[in-house]
């Protein structure tokens, strides 16, 4: 049986845990920004931890720390990891 | 582009405030931030440099000067960025040098320890000019990470030179200066990958190729002008205006639109 997988935005992650980028949901100038960055649909991401007043949130990505704006990680939609799918 | 090299001299002095000397290879050196770029510079020019600012931009600008095999090279430091679509100044400096500076030779400086976020960079300077030198650095930190390359396929997919170098101990930068002679005097030629994109976009950037030929008098990649216009892109539409005088009403633009 086939599990219906659950889409969450970036934003709601949790500290420690990883996910796999779906699509961004941004546009213009930012999207371009966040893509640049290697933050790309299929892409592994790990939230490291939140900034003192929850915001912005430090991830790793391509083995380097990116922050970002809850505003801007909430439009970026992400999926839990299947069991078995590796790891960053 | 085929210019004389008076006419070089005279564009680099009058758009980016660079002294070219009679007969001196210009070479432009792009890269992310973080990756060795400054060391490279250092290691190839030593101390015949001379900085400053790109003119009227609050960013530092260096030049340095190298010979080899009795030719005379020009070195310019671009700003360190991920990208070349311009929403930064950095990133419009680096963008514009190459679009309309017409650099004989351009390295891109890529941190060995994390290609596929460096690649970008490179695939972006590939769409604007051909003649490119793609310089793996930070080589020792990939060893340390246990990381191996296989150089000779990457060539292949890129269709550039690459040269792997660890420029703190400076290693292959004899093999960096042999390649830029080599493709300077295009006697290394090059065909570097280009993006292929959607359906869509290709098809739309088919339609616009016909139409930017005047834009630029060929001075720029059709498929690139044609792609910027598609983007959108208000910054390079600027930059075409300042440097080459294009109206910024073109009608070619509505068509993109």
């Amino acid at each position: 049986m086939k599990k219906t997988q659950r889409i969450d935005p970036l934003a709601d992650l949790a500290p420690g845990s990883v996910c796999r980028i779906v699509s961004l949901e941004l546009s213009g100038l930012l999207r371009r920004r966040i893509l640049d960055l290697g933050i790309v649909p299929g892409t592994l991401i790990r939230c490291i931890r939140r900034g003192p007043s929850g915001d912005p949130t430090a991830y790793l990505v391509r083995e380097t720390l990116i922050a970002l704006r809850s505003e801007d990680a909430a439009q970026i939609s992400v999926r839990t990891l299947l069991n078995g799918e590796e790891c960053v | 582009m085929n210019l004389t090299a008076e006419q070089k001299r005279v564009l680099w002095e009058d758009r980016f405030g660079i002294s070219l000397a009679d007969g001196q290879i210009g070479i432009a050196l792009a890269g992310n931030p973080n990756v060795g770029k400054s060391t490279i510079f250092n290691a190839l020019t030593g101390l015949h440099q001379h900085t400053g600012n790109w003119p009227g931009k609050t960013v530092d600008n260096a030049q340095g000067a190298f010979l080899y095999e009795q030719k005379s090279f020009l070195l310019v430091d671009l700003p360190g960025t991920y990208s070349l679509l311009a929403h930064t100044v950095e990133e419009q400096i680096a963008r514009d040098f190459l679009c309309f500076a017409y650099p004989d030779v351009t390295i891109v400086v890529l941190d060995a320890t994390c290609l596929e976020r460096n690649l970008n960079l490179a695939l972006q300077v590939f769409e604007i000019t051909p003649k490119v030198i793609v310089c793996l650095n930070l080589m020792d930190e990939a060893e340390k990470k246990r990381l191996m390359i296989d150089v000779p396929s990457l060539e292949r997919e890129l269709g550039v030179p690459v040269v792997a170098t660890a420029a703190r101990q400076g290693v292959g930068l004899t093999e960096l200066k042999q390649k830029i002679v080599q493709v300077a005097s295009g006697s290394l030629q090059t065909n570097p990958r280009q993006i292929v994109y959607s359906s869509e976009v290709e098809k739309a950037v088919k339609q616009l190729l016909p139409l930017v030929g005047s834009l630029a008098n060929n001075t720029l990649p059709l498929r690139w002008l044609a792609l910027r216009l598609l983007d959108g892109d208000r910054s390079f539409l600027e930059s075409l205006s300042s440097y080459l005088g294009v109206d910024p009403c073109w009608e070619g633009l509505r068509c993109a639109q």
